[in-house]
């Protein structure tokens, strides 16, 4: 990442940019032990924060390492501006691109709508989510947040649990952890998983029980209530029955084993709350972790010089 | 993901793979290349290997021994400058200053029977100059217990040259605390300052021309210890 | 009005040279080269010109040039009335003689929708207005292409537009009921009911062909199942009541297999392949690209593999365009929010060559007839030839396209006729040329030009 100009998915990156971004958090990771946690390091660079979704999670954990990283940061939500006048993405990009934007932090409904801004603006995209494609800094943040509780991603087996076919953050921790060398395993009912997942990297399970003893990582995906209308599930307690984490499921795993979810969880369907709130549970440490993570991949995109400035 | 912004080849660390530019002086087969015309980047020099080699394009000025015998003397001089070491604080700048610094703290005990600690600080987030090149690796900073509040902290570089690192260390140690004093310790100044700095402690001063650089090799980094000045023409 | 013209030097079907002799719209004379200007006819209109009483005959240096029938296109949204930002019947019918084609089957997809006598005839009266090639409109199947009530079948095969193909396009006639009593319906006037092949419930928010790749990139898959269960649904109901069906734009391995079984039933099924169901494949969508936006989507090379076998064995009729021009706005989005579908008048033939050619799978007879003869044949087309073997014959129409083999071009959308520059090719390297076009003896291409 050091030498590319966006962050927009994690497919395509590779085992040596996937760690400097988390050794680059290490260190990001460090600073926040600082008595002043403010580095002068983007000082004069812009960073746009342009949110068609709502996540206030995800917006002020990049507005927070941008600021700590002394950036300016725009907050251009879709909600209230002339994005919601019916404004076109591209018009949207122009906009950006008068206002100096260096980097443009991207949240969409559409796959993809981080890679055509790409294609119309001279700064730096980062996908903050996009659609049902990839969410690739939470990706870096839950395996970051694995390598610190656990030393290491590599050669672990990492269980992705729910509504996969829906889901940006499983797919890029399948491409990330993948990448790092974690053995992962998708847990669904048929229905939420894609058609062509055979494709994939990952194994395939039906059954939470059984792969759940051999899950050094078990990672919880949030199950929309609407999804049951669309008949991809018969009720809410016959998902949590099959495939919801409660404590007796939990008491399956190992001992050392992390229990993770991106939030926000809907407790009692896809997790008990026992289950959220034990000590395996990161849910806690993936929120502070998200802003080192997001400062390295803020820094490392923009922490140099442009073309334009280095020659 | 688009190729980015290389910056300006004979400036920049070569190797396209972040994994490449992570250890750059220890890995970086074209070393010298890297320091060629630098006037407002690093002091510290990357470890010379392959060319630099070669007899005649660079010339050591100070053999393991001789590395050896100005440790020993600086560590005197931090023992008489600071009454024995008191309050003191070393934090070794990344990479060669870290284990210089490393290297300083075992001769104090040596000479002394005293205990310095010992940390590492990267000044990297603080530099004025980093549009002037591609994004550069994160080094460790590793601030020990004691802190920095009310400490005599010296900074321990390879090679002092235009100032830069230092200024830039020297902010990045106000974020950590407000130190009782801050000295300066280098193994070589090579000149050619650019701001009001000088240094506490020097092992050797080596004048250079711009269009030479100097290479520090250091057992913990390099595999063996030496300083190198190589010039111009080995490039 | 030039009514005497000498293409010299030209090879039919891409056999050996012959002068072409055209005069009152048909193949007067076909002599061995150098032999047409000394036809008699040609004598006629020369001692005609010398005397001021009429044009002199117009000589087509062909030399080097394939002589094929004129392209007829079963498939093009002109967009007239309603979308004129992106195409009009002048500019769209431009882009098709620019591309070989001498008559195009307009879309009923307008605004308001050619659901009835009153809008077939007024696009086809700009069609003949306009005069670059014959448009023959197509009739809603249904009102609006709401899918519930059946439009006026029969006002539109007894108006001036002569309507004989019927269809809903862009929305499939779900309904199993109402499409039976469509297909029963047109027999009264032998029409034909040509069907976009997929069932919404199974396509509802569909972006791209469903499997691995759309797994990954994120986007509602549209199964190749979805078109299938249509399109054998309908050769069941066409072989029940006997009637004709038509298929439009086949994009998968599975349908060509049931037609190929419709077919050996015997029942009066057809079926048309697009040019970018040929050539393109799924993986372009990686790039988020909504110019690769097509309804139905690019699918797998295994499909363009089977989809070409198809076209070669016949089971697959002909190749019709799907030409889509959109504005800048519809395409210039994020992918979800693109309108699906590309241009395809001025590449066709371009991209048949290099499919199907190139590779082996046609001569040039086979393009002729999938581009030409066949596709008339299903929309009922006068004055050409029906069948290949009549072509450049004397007494025959001449509505046909010069072709230059040898010639590669770049595709360049601003280049194009079209109002629109929705490519998937731009920037690509694509052989052969249109040289010139000529409907019923009038020349509407000349030197790669519009007359």
């Amino acid at each position: 990442m050091g030498v590319k100009r966006h962050l927009l998915s994690t497919a395509d990156l590779l085992l040596d940019d996937a760690l400097l971004v988390l050794d680059t958090a290490d260190r990001m990771a460090r600073v926040a032990d600082a008595p002043v946690r403010k580095l002068p390091t983007l000082r004069g660079r812009t960073v746009v924060n342009l949110f068609f979704e709502d996540s206030t999670r995800t917006r002020t954990s990049f507005e927070v390492a941008a600021k700590r990283l002394s950036a300016d940061v725009i907050n251009f939500s879709a909600r209230g501006s002339s994005v919601s006048k019916g404004e076109s993405l591209k018009d949207t990009a122009q906009t950006l691109e008068a206002m100096g934007a260096d980097a443009v932090v991207c949240r969409h409904s559409a796959s993809g709508a981080p890679h055509r801004l790409a294609s119309w603006v001279r700064g730096s995209v980062v996908n903050a989510g996009d659609g049902t494609h990839e969410h690739p800094t939470q990706a870096l943040l839950d395996a970051f947040t694995i390598r610190r509780r656990l030393g290491r991603v590599d050669g672990l087996a990492v269980t992705i649990v729910g509504d996969v076919l829906h889901s940006r953050v499983a797919r890029s921790n399948i491409w990330l952890l993948t990448t790092l060398g974690a053995q992962v395993t998708v847990v669904a009912p048929p229905t939420l998983l894609p058609l062509g997942i055979d494709g994939w990297p990952v194994g395939v399970s039906y059954d939470l029980d059984a792969v759940l003893p051999k899950s050094d990582v078990v990672m919880m995906l949030r199950v929309q209530r609407e999804r049951m209308s669309a008949a991809f599930f018969p009720s809410e307690r016959e998902y949590s029955r099959r495939y919801g984490l409660d404590a007796d499921r939990a008491a399956l795993m190992p001992e050392h084993a992390l229990v993770m979810h991106p939030g926000p969880m809907v407790r009692g369907m896809e997790i008990a709350s026992s289950v959220a709130d034990s000590p395996r549970s990161t849910v806690v440490d993936q929120v502070a972790n998200g802003v080192s993570v997001r400062m390295a991949v803020l820094y490392l995109l923009l922490g140099g010089g442009t073309d334009r400035e280095t020659t | 993901m688009a190729a980015a912004a290389q910056g300006d080849p004979a400036r920049n660390t070569p190797g396209n793979m972040p994994g490449a530019t992570s250890r750059p002086h220890a890995e970086d087969p074209d070393g010298p290349v890297d320091v060629v015309g630098r006037t407002s980047d690093d002091d510290s020099v990357a470890g010379p290997r392959g060319r630099a080699d070669r007899p005649g394009l660079s010339r050591t000025v100070l053999s393991a021994a001789d590395m050896n015998r100005v440790v020993s003397r600086m560590a005197h001089q931090v023992l008489e400058k600071t009454s024995g070491g008191d309050g003191v604080l070393l934090l070794g700048i990344p990479t060669r200053g870290v284990p210089l610094a490393q290297r300083l703290a075992r001769r104090v005990a040596a000479v002394e029977g005293v205990n310095l600690p010992v940390g590492s600080l990267d000044p990297t987030m603080y530099r004025d100059d980093l549009r002037l090149r591609g994004v550069r690796p994160l080094e460790v900073t590793e601030i020990p217990e004691c802190g920095v509040d009310g400490m005599v902290v010296i900074l321990v570089d390879d090679v002092l040259y235009s100032g830069r690192t230092v200024r830039a260390a020297l902010d990045a140690l106000s974020a950590y605390g407000r130190p009782r004093a801050v000295q300066l310790a280098v193994l070589v100044d090579r000149g050619h300052r650019e701001l009001p700095i000088r240094a506490d402690y020097v092992g050797k001063n080596m004048p250079t021309s711009r269009r030479e650089s100097v290479a520090v090799r250091l057992r913990e980094v390099d595999g063996a210890d030496a300083v190198l000045i190589v010039s111009a023409d080995a490039l | 009005m030039t009514s005497v013209i000498v293409l010299r030097g030209v090879s039919p079907l891409g056999g050996d040279p012959r002068d072409l002799v055209i005069a009152g719209g048909r193949i007067a004379a076909v002599t061995p080269p150098g032999g047409g200007e000394h036809t008699s006819v040609v004598a006629e209109a020369a001692d005609g010109a010398a005397g001021g009483t009429r044009r002199g005959p117009l000589i087509v240096d062909g030399a080097g040039l394939i002589a094929l029938p004129g392209f007829v296109d079963l498939h093009t949204h002109l967009r007239e009335p309603g979308r004129e930002d992106a195409e009009t019947v002048e500019s769209g019918t431009r882009a098709a003689a620019l591309g070989g084609y001498t008559a195009v089957f307009a879309m009923a997809n307008t605004d308001p929708v050619a659901d009835t006598a009153g809008v077939v005839e007024q696009v086809w009266r700009l069609g003949q207005d306009a005069g670059h090639c014959e448009v023959r409109p197509v009739g809603a199947v249904t009102k609006g292409l709401a899918g519930s009530q059946l439009a006026e079948l029969g006002a539109m095969a007894t108006s001036a537009a002569a309507v004989r193909m019927f269809s809903d396009d862009g929305h499939c006639v779900s309904d199993a009921l109402l499409m039976r009593r469509a297909l029963e319906y047109v027999k009264a006037f032998d029409g034909v009911v040509a069907q976009h092949a997929e069932e919404p419930r199974l396509t509802a928010g569909a972006q791209m062909n469903e499997g691995a790749m759309a797994a990954c990139l994120g986007l509602p898959g549209w199964p190749a199942v979805a078109e299938e269960a249509i399109i054998a649904r309908d050769a069941l109901l066409a072989g029940h009541v006997d009637s004709r069906l038509h298929v439009c734009h086949v994009s998968t391995a599975g349908s060509v297999e049931i037609i190929r079984w419709a077919k050996a039933k015997g029942w009066r099924v057809t079926a048309e392949v697009t040019p970018h169901h040929l050539l393109l494949t799924e993986d372009l969508v990686a790039s988020y690209d909504p110019v690769y936006k097509v309804n139905p989507p690019l699918r797998t090379k295994a499909d363009t593999e089977a989809l070409r076998a198809g076209l070669a064995d016949g089971t697959i009729d002909c190749v019709a365009t799907d030409h889509a021009p959109h504005a800048p706005e519809d395409k210039e989005t994020e992918w979800a929010a693109a309108r699906p579908g590309m241009l395809g008048l001025e590449t066709a033939l371009s991209v048949v060559i290099e499919t199907m050619v190139t590779t082996g799978h046609l001569d040039w007879a086979g393009v002729a007839d999938r581009l030409a003869a066949a596709p008339a044949r299903i929309g009922g087309v006068a004055d050409t030839v029906l069948d290949v073997a009549q072509f450049a014959q004397v007494g025959t129409p001449a509505t046909l396209t010069l072709l230059d083999t040898q010639a590669q071009r770049v595709i360049d959308p601003a280049a194009f006729a079209s109002r629109s520059t929705n490519t998937p090719y731009r920037g690509r390297t694509l052989p052969g040329v249109i040289r010139a076009t000529f409907l019923r003896g009038r020349p509407t291409v000349l030197d790669g030009k519009i007359v």
